[in-house]
């Protein structure tokens, strides 16, 4: 096939001379449009496309605007139009044109309008409302192409205003009988889900009953939905797994019409996409996780056929494996399936292989061992996508023993083929937890430093800094590390510090700023005169300058020292540079006035939180001295622009939905946030304050992680000193000797012979991979290793339970579910359907009944489950080793809540729930409200007979700060009883619901290190508290913020007042403030913990409550009006 | 996730485009020059996934026509890969025996055809007939 096309497209440059095209090229090469592709495969040189394109341009603008264009001309310049664009010239005078003839052309005219309306606009531009209409009109046609080509165009873009226009003329097409109107209907809801959740909040079930059409075309297209919404929230779709389960089976059991089949192999895009799904859905959670075991299995097993979409397939499915909770016996397979990979000789699947195992020795380290020898051959391989991605893996196996030889390797490679920098970007962050002293740290640093220079990211010299700043557990230890970089840089300085990068130059300027004092005999004028040489070297930055003069400033003291800073504040002084003339004045000031240097930069106070004044009340006095003499008032940008939208406001929302119009028109897109200009207009008033913060303290560390934990670096001394016998290399070598770093062996062999040299080398690599070092090495590392091992122990019994299990789903669906799916299917097939479909229903029936589980019953009757889904599972807890239930000695709530420490045990609390259980081991949790803040408890209960002491309980969140109430990370659990820790939990960011997960390790006094990962789930409205405001306050308040969102929401009407009923219930159950009530509408305030205030404002219209929620924390709205939805669906 | 398609010839010679993340009219050429130029230095013998910037890139050669795909880190660049290749047998099919002057003369066309099989960098269709059934439609229409 693919030999066919090849050998067309060969000939084709004898087909570019010849005049008249073969049949299939329906287009005379007469035409305009032939003139102008002709032209353009004839061009030779950029600038004579540019006169080409632009006379093109200029002729297609002439006849677009004329009145006798005809709809058919009309499609011919638009496809022109698309041509010049293609090539980069824009060919906006076309755009309105593009739309006109999406509106008044008919079949290939009007798609070819919808297409370039696709293909010029974005999905904000202005234009693309004037599409609406069309749509609109498109989708009521009794023509289907053209009501397909309206939900083509929806599916790619549409304005996210307008959705519910056209919503309703949507979910009708749900229903059409045509498979493709259902496919595309089911997408273009895609596309909605993608822009505004919030908008197909309401119609989830029309979700499942698409899951479950008869078409297999309508359920591939729903898995886009339910990928995206599993993504986002796994916990909520466990029910459906059987049905994933169900459905993947039946595909790769070969029960779909033929002409799904690429290449043999059934829809493998469609089992990519299941596969997908069932490995989020499986993750950590053992119970959802045995349901998919069996198909697994069956997937690897029946991708024998040597064809590359064959192996994505058992990529997709190795990924699986090993993401969910592990099986022994499969993961055997899938390691067994990885090897097929990484031995092909096939690059691409080389390729794909390293991939693979890079994510599975996450899970398994042990793993590379087996492919020791091949990662070594791949790291010598000529391409360089391959070496890259070995070094990828290598960097996920470091540990303490290995860390010299990779990082190493990782150099060698850079200096010899300059791959890209990401390395060096990633690589200190991990490996500084590794590194084995002081000195090969701080030499590595400076070889990073100035190997990556300005290409590097900015946070990597800012984490360096903290991490000198901060120091760590041993005073000594941080002064050694410190007086170490002190000198390795004045000797930088003193060599060539012009060849330095100028990121280097600024970090080595702070150090020795900071540090310098630190060595005793170094004079400081010394130092300041090697800083003031940077200044005056011609390529330093004048961001270097303003570092350097600042760490002068730190210095100067003494006499010499005062005449260096006194020369080089003159010099800056009269800079055109506004920062450079700054930090001159600064240092001026500040050099000859001890006390108050003394006072503004006090030495080594890097570590001290600053505080500050982000209300900037010091500017109060000046600014009420200005509004005094006559200033007017500050306003915010968005409150500008509102009055001068109330001047000349063009609404842009539909007319059903309109407020009050001095709401509604104010635009908040993308304004600078007050607080934010303040602090610039600032700078100038409280000049050496503010500025010392912005440069010397206050670094970007903001998301960087701490990786270089109280204990991490100094724990990781022991392995090292062990692994002496190992032969870790000595430290880096300088860049010259790099080429020897392959023979860097053991043993003093002058020339080793290069299979040696490799199994040396894999030696060096994968030493504490291995089992015998394994103990204290993955003790540490991950958690995961030892569910794996612990998993092996008894694998007979557990699997054995989930085969039950999943016996158990299958077989559900009952007679009454059955007739109820035979009258769906018949409702909607009806004499319009074509052959062709009739074939492939009766075909696919025919597969579902003969399969084990029927589908679409089986679908259906979670469809019925679902329609009520349980609320409870949705807030609550989902442990990730639901084990607890099993054991019968388990604590009970009612015991634990006992245990609740005194000061929490009079509020209100969380059901209490199993996190997780091992070994006598059983971990349950709670949150406690309080008023002002949230309290996490975490019970230990140990029912075994002796005590485990040290356990350690670690927690973690993306969304949530975990901070321990007492600092009592390890606790110690008695036999029989119940420990108990606490954790207060704020809020980062806004989601729908937070997630905690958390791993707890712990030692019986006999036995190995075990630990086990649990997660817990809480809804953002346990964070959510009122806030108590007067109506002015909220007035205010309302203006200045600028994250909002507005939905129509459905009223409670139970006999009395709708509002009254629908606010009181909405105060009763997320703990809103209800503010007031006039008339048609309330305003209601709450907070998120602490003091994130959003307001509310519900207004009755058409018997809905259209909300708008507005805050100064961005996403809270729309995770708000979320759960409002839910807690109205709810009653 | 699909970022964008490209058609280019070896000459470096855009013949289709397509992006599914918005990209700025003024940024596309020069993207799409270093794009190709970063796979045509490909040799026969090398992988068929490039690191490009933080994304991917997946290229296929049809004589002298390339067709390369960005694709974001977490995709599964042995699927793109016959993803193209499904691509083309589709226009295969339409045209019967496709050539790149098929693609240049019906720029229109092979837009539509792709819409079918990818959307929102999404694959949802990849089912030959049913990707080509819409257009099939259209001709028709047409003619008649």
């Amino acid at each position: 096939m693919s030999d066919v096309v090849e050998k067309t497209l060969t000939a084709l440059p004898s087909l570019l001379s010849l005049d008249s095209q073969p049949g299939s090229t329906k287009l005379s090469s007469t035409s305009k449009l032939g003139t102008l592709i002709r032209g353009i495969t004839e061009l030779t040189s950029k600038h004579e496309e540019e006169k080409l394109i632009q006379h093109e341009l200029t002729s297609i603008k002439e006849q677009v605007s004329s009145p006798n264009t005809s709809m058919r001309q009309m499609k011919e310049l638009m496809v022109r139009a698309i041509y010049c664009e293609m090539l980069g010239y824009e060919a906006s005078f076309s755009y309105i044109h593009a739309i006109k003839l999406a509106q008044q052309g008919t079949a290939l005219e009007k798609r070819v309008g919808y297409l370039a309306v696709s293909l010029f606009l974005n999905e904000s531009h202005e234009l693309l409302l004037l599409l609406v209409n069309t749509v609109l009109k498109d989708l009521q046609s009794t023509n289907l192409i053209e009501v397909c080509m309206a939900l083509t165009v929806v599916s790619q873009m549409f304005p996210k205003d307008m959705i519910p226009a056209i919503l309703p003329l949507v979910e009708e097409k749900l229903n059409h009988p045509k498979e493709i109107i259902r496919r595309k209907a089911v997408l273009a809801l895609y596309k909605f889900y993608l822009i505004a959740p919030n908008q197909v909040q309401h119609i989830h079930n029309k979700f499942r009953k698409a899951l479950c059409d008869k078409d297999p075309g309508v359920m591939t297209a729903s898995l886009h939905i339910y990928l995206q919404m599993i993504q986002e929230n796994p916990e909520g779709y466990k029910d459906l797994t059987p049905s994933f389960v169900t459905i993947l089976k039946q595909v790769v059991g070969g029960k779909l019409p033929m002409d799904f089949n690429y290449h043999s192999v059934p829809a493998p895009w469609l089992q990519i996409q299941l596969l997908r799904i069932l490995s989020l859905l499986g993750k950590n959670d053992q119970s959802t996780s045995e349901i998919m075991y069996e198909v697994l299995d069956e997937s690897l097993r029946r991708a024998e056929m040597n064809h590359n979409i064959t192996y994505a397939i058992l990529y997709e499915c190795v990924k699986c494996i090993y993401t969910i909770h592990p099986k022994s016996e499969l993961l055997e397979k899938a390691a067994k399936c990885i090897g097929n990979f990484v031995l092909s000789p096939k690059i691409n699947l080389k390729y794909l292989g390293l991939k693979a195992l890079t994510y599975v020795v996450q899970q398994d380290p042990k793993l590379a061992l087996q492919h020791q020898m091949t990662i070594i051959e791949c790291l010598d391989h000529p391409d360089l996508i391959i070496k890259r991605e070995t070094l990828e893996l290598l960097f996920r196996i470091t540990n303490a023993q290995n860390v010299t030889v990779i990082v190493e390797k990782i150099m060698l490679l850079y200096y010899l083929y300059l791959v890209c920098s990401c390395f060096l970007v990633f690589f200190p962050m991990n490996h500084y937890t590794y590194a084995p002293d002081n000195e090969w740290f701080i030499e590595t640093m400076n070889t990073v430093f100035s190997v990556g220079g300005d290409m590097m990211q900015p946070d990597i010299p800012n984490s360096f800094l903290k991490l000198l700043s901060e120091g760590f557990d041993s005073v000594e230890e941080d002064r050694k590390l410190r007086l170490f970089a002190v000198d390795s840089y004045v000797s930088l300085l003193q060599g060539e510090p012009g060849k330095l990068p100028q990121r280097f130059l600024q970090v080595i300027s702070w150090v020795l700023g900071e540090y310098s004092y630190l060595r005793k005999e170094l004079e400081a004028a010394r130092v300041l005169r090697l800083l003031a040489k940077l200044l005056d070297m011609k390529n330093t930055s004048s961001e270097t300058k303003s570092w350097v003069l600042m760490a002068m400033t730190k210095l100067c003291e003494g006499r010499t020292g005062l005449s260096v800073a006194q020369e080089v504040s003159e010099t800056y002084s009269s800079s055109l540079d506004t920062v450079l003339r700054q930090r001159a004045q600064e240092l001026q000031h500040l050099s000859q006035d001890w006390e108050l240097q003394a006072r503004v930069l006090p030495r080594d106070a890097g570590h001290e939180p600053l505080e500050v004044d982000s209300s900037l009340s010091f500017l109060d006095g000046f600014v009420s001295e200005a509004l005094a003499a006559g200033a007017a008032p500050y306003k915010p940008q968005h409150q500008r622009q509102e009055e001068l939208a109330q001047a000349k406001a063009l609404s842009l929302e539909p007319y059903g939905l309109s407020l009050p119009i001095s709401m509604s028109s104010c635009s908040i897109a993308d304004r600078q946030s007050p607080t934010l200009l303040s602090i610039s207009s600032g700078l100038s008033g409280d000049s050496t304050e503010l500025s010392h913060k912005g440069g010397s303290t206050s670094l970007k560390l903001d998301g960087v992680k701490r990786v270089w934990g109280r204990e991490g670096y100094l724990a990781q001394r022991e392995p090292v000193e062990e692994s002496a016998h190992v032969e870790v290399p000595s430290p880096l070598r300088s860049p010259n000797h790099q080429g020897e770093a392959d023979s860097q062996t053991p043993t003093p062999t002058p020339t080793p012979d290069p299979e040696q040299e490799k199994q040396q080398l894999a030696s060096s690599l994968f030493v504490g991979l291995s089992s015998q070092s394994s103990v204290c090495l993955m003790g540490k590392s991950e958690p995961t290793p030892q569910r794996f091992r612990r998993k092996t122990k008894g694998p007979g019994s557990s699997s054995a339970v989930g085969e039950q299990i999943s016996n158990s789903l299958v077989s559900t669906p009952s007679t009454v579910d059955n007739l109820l799916c035979n009258n769906l299917l018949e409702s909607n097939i009806t004499s319009e359907l074509d052959v062709s479909s009739l074939e492939q229903t009766s075909q696919l029936a025919h597969g579902l009944t003969t399969a084990n589980g029927n589908c679409d019953v089986e679908l259906t009757d979670s469809d019925i489950k679902g329609s009520s889904p349980s609320l409870n599972g949705d807030n609550e807890v989902v442990a990730a080793d639901p084990g607890s239930h099993e054991d019968p000695d388990g604590p009970k709530d009612l015991c634990l809540s006992s245990h609740l420490p005194a000061e929490l045990s009079g509020l209100s609390h969380s059901e209490i729930t199993p996190l997780c259980s091992k070994q006598s081991l059983d971990l349950s949790a709670c949150h406690v409200h309080k008023d002002d803040f949230l309290v996490l408890v975490v019970f230990i209960y140990n029912s075994s007979d002796s005590d485990i002491q040290q356990i350690l309980l670690e927690l973690d969140s993306d969304e949530l700060e975990v901070s321990c109430v007492c600092d009592n990370r390890v606790q110690e659990a008695r036999s029989h009883s119940v420990a108990v820790c606490q954790y207060f939990l704020t809020v980062k960011r806004p989601s729908v619901h937070f997630k905690v997960v958390g791993i707890v390790s712990y030692q019986f006094p006999v036995g190995t290190p075990q630990s086990v990962q649990f997660s817990y789930k809480l809804p953002l409205t346990s964070f959510i508290r009122p806030l108590t405001l007067t109506t002015e306050e909220y007035g205010t308040m309302w203006l200045d913020f600028s994250h909002d969102t507005k939905q129509n929401l459905t009223l409670i009407s139970d006999g009395q007042e709708p509002l009254a009923a629908t606010l009181n219930m909405l105060e009763k159950k997320l703990q809103l403030h209800v503010v007031e009530v006039i008339g048609m509408e309330g305003i209601v305030a709450c907070q998120l913990l602490q003091d994130q205030p959003c307001l509310m404002h519900c207004r009755l219209h058409a018997g809905t409550l259209a909300v708008w929620l507005r805050s100064p924390v961005p996403d809270l709205p729309d995770c708000l009006m979320y759960h409002c939805q839910r807690a109205l669906q709810e009653h | 996730m699909i970022k964008f398609v490209l058609m280019v010839n070896r000459q470096g010679q855009t013949r289709l485009s397509r992006y599914y993340q918005p990209v700025e009219l003024s940024r596309r050429a020069p993207l799409e020059a270093d794009v190709v130029r970063c796979c045509l230095s490909r040799k026969k013998d090398q992988c068929s996934f490039v690191e490009y910037k933080d994304f991917k890139l997946v290229y296929r050669q049809y004589a002298a026509l390339y067709i390369v795909v960005g694709v974001s880190d977490s995709e599964n660049e042995l699927s793109v890969y016959e993803l193209v290749h499904n691509f083309v047998e589709v226009l295969d099919k339409y045209f019967s025996r496709v050539s790149e002057l098929d693609i240049m003369f019906n720029l229109d066309r092979v837009h539509i055809i792709l819409d079918e099989m990818i959307q929102n960098g999404r694959v949802v269709e990849t089912n030959r007939s049913r990707v080509l059934a819409p257009l099939a439609a259209l001709d028709k229409m047409a003619d008649g």
